[in-house]
């Protein structure tokens, strides 16, 4: 339990409760971006360095922007007055509390977990990388796939209507 | 109370968080926000397993929260065309206002 440590989660923590309650979209993804930071600090302190970076370059890089684009071409549709929570609101923060608790209770009561730390291991780039190219290379390969699947998905989804629009109006 | 118990329950943490922005908010963006908030908190887990389990050289962990990282990017870029998609048909992303899949 360092400081660094605790700072870090209390960031963590009061950024993702941000998020989840502001009434400002952006504002909610700013401190989702926050969030994700904060997330990376962690995996550096694990010492999964690599890890750590392509959060950040793959979280606050690219999701962040891209919710933030979302927010913005939607924005017609912000709420004036009313409630930002569904009408249930109460029942759903009951179901997470309780979550929490089973998962609290257990991680706690857990006797598995109390083993030593053992000492920081020799992790660099380049083991991580021979071993994405030998015993994970089926994985990557099948990776790269759905990424491009996901990538042509997404542009399909997005562009559909105002392309059959416009061939509406060719006609 | 090992480093370990606190980094499984600060991901227990946020993984509540998540699970308690993406059932009570009403704007659907927000929910995605919320489901990328718990994948991040599985992602802790799996980094926090890795470094304190018994093997860490054998770099399972790390290869298994890069795929992770990559199907959740591959899963919000996704799900934000969808909600552009659904914005673009009834003109809103308040959830409970669309409630049908046709017209």
């Amino acid at each position: 339990m360092t400081a660094a440590f605790i700072v870090i989660c209390l960031v963590i923590l009061a950024s993702g409760i941000a998020a989840m309650t502001l009434r400002n979209l952006v504002h909610c993804a700013l401190s989702l971006s926050i969030t994700f930071a904060g997330l990376a600090a962690l995996y550096l302190q694990l010492d999964a360095q690599f890890v750590g970076f392509a959060q950040i370059l793959v979280y606050v890089g690219a999701v962040a922007i891209l919710i933030v684009f979302a927010i913005l071409l939607t924005r017609g549709s912000e709420p004036g007055r009313q409630s930002i929570y569904s009408p249930h609101w109460l029942i759903g923060v009951g179901i997470a509390a309780v979550v929490f608790a089973v998962i609290g209770a257990v991680i706690l009561s857990s006797k598995a977990l109390v083993r030593p730390q053992a000492p920081a291991p020799e992790v660099g780039v380049r083991q991580l990388g021979d071993q994405l190219m030998t015993k994970y290379v089926l994985p990557l390969e099948v990776l790269g796939l759905l990424l491009t699947a996901a990538l042509i998905g997404a542009v399909i989804l997005a562009m559909q209507e105002g392309h059959s629009k416009r061939a509406g109006g060719a006609e | 109370m090992t480093p370990l118990h606190g980094y499984l329950l600060i991901s227990a943490l946020l993984f509540a968080i998540g699970l308690a922005g993406a059932v009570t908010r009403r704007n659907s963006i927000i929910v995605l926000i919320g489901i990328e908030l718990m994948l991040n908190a599985a992602n802790l887990n799996f980094i926090a397993f890795w470094r304190f389990g018994p093997n860490p050289e054998a770099l399972t962990g790390v290869v298994f929260a890069l795929f992770s990282i990559a199907v959740a990017a591959a899963e919000a870029a996704v799900g934000l065309a969808l909600i552009i998609s659904i914005y673009r048909h009834y003109k809103t992303t308040d959830l409970d206002r669309v409630d049908s899949m046709k017209g």
